[in-house]
């Protein structure tokens, strides 16, 4: 029997709270004794995974947004929730570069950065109901050489 | 967030964490001060910053369009190893020069 551990976050979406969530998941995961290294790509796909959910799922309406992390021997399974306004097209919102609002500036990386960061990355999408980002890690791997690419 | 204008040089001293939290302030100063000082450099020092997520890369991106019109260019400085990976994966590097300090 593996040893399983779960928690679950809910919190409004302000964006002073992106750092409250990647620090909370950060701190979670510390019991897998976890390299810098890995917390700092685990933060990074988190922060991705809420702004997206910020700024495109409730386009910087305040509701929430909730984080359920699930601990199953070395694999952390983290999954980001809104419910927003949906994606039409996940695989178009997938593309590196692409990005539904250019006028914002972003740089349509989000999705890519989760996908180098993070060992998968699933998205299950109701236009009009909502979001979920699934995402999983195994730590301890050690380091993927070719993270250090250009993507 | 500080920023410092010599000649048509402008420095960002970027916070310890860049997210979309800060990006927009850092963007909406910037701009304002590229355009009151007839900026074509942008420094990006990243001496206390530890933690980026794409939104930065989308603040870089941004500025490179405002001054390459001009001939203009990013730099980034004092970039750790993690800065360095996320700029690298980013692509951003492709029009943006890292400065490495000599080690000798």
């Amino acid at each position: 029997m593996k040893n399983t551990n779960e928690m679950e976050i809910i919190f409004d979406s302000h964006s002073s709270n992106e750092g409250f969530a990647r620090v909370s998941v950060a701190a979670f995961l510390t019991q897998l004794n976890p390299t810098v290294e890995e917390v700092a790509d685990v933060k990074t796909a988190i922060s991705e995974a809420v702004t997206n959910a910020i700024i495109h799922g409730y386009e910087n309406e305040i509701h929430k947004v909730s984080i359920r992390c699930r601990i199953e021997g070395a694999q952390i399974m983290v999954e980001v929730k809104d419910n927003g306004v949906g994606i039409e097209d996940v695989e178009q919102a997938m593309t590196p570069l692409y990005t539904s609002k250019p006028e914002l500036e972003r740089s349509g990386m989000g999705f890519a950065f989760m996908e180098a960061f993070m060992d998968s990355v699933e998205v299950e999408s109701v236009p009009g109901e909502g979001t979920t980002v699934r995402m999983k890690k195994t730590i301890g791997k050690g380091s993927k050489l070719w993270t250090t690419q250009s993507l | 967030m500080k920023y410092q204008v010599q000649e048509n040089c402008l420095t960002i001293y970027l916070p310890k964490e860049v997210d979309h939290h800060n990006a927009e302030e850092m963007r909406k100063n910037a701009d304002t001060l590229i355009e009151k000082n007839h900026i074509k450099y942008v420094i990006f020092d990243f001496g206390l910053t530890d933690f980026m997520d794409s939104s930065g890369i989308g603040v870089i991106m941004g500025r490179y369009k405002m001054i390459r019109l001009i001939g203009g260019e990013v730099w980034a400085v004092h970039t750790n190893a993690r800065i360095k990976k996320i700029l690298t994966m980013s692509g951003v590097t492709k029009i943006m020069q890292i400065y490495e300090e000599d080690e000798a």
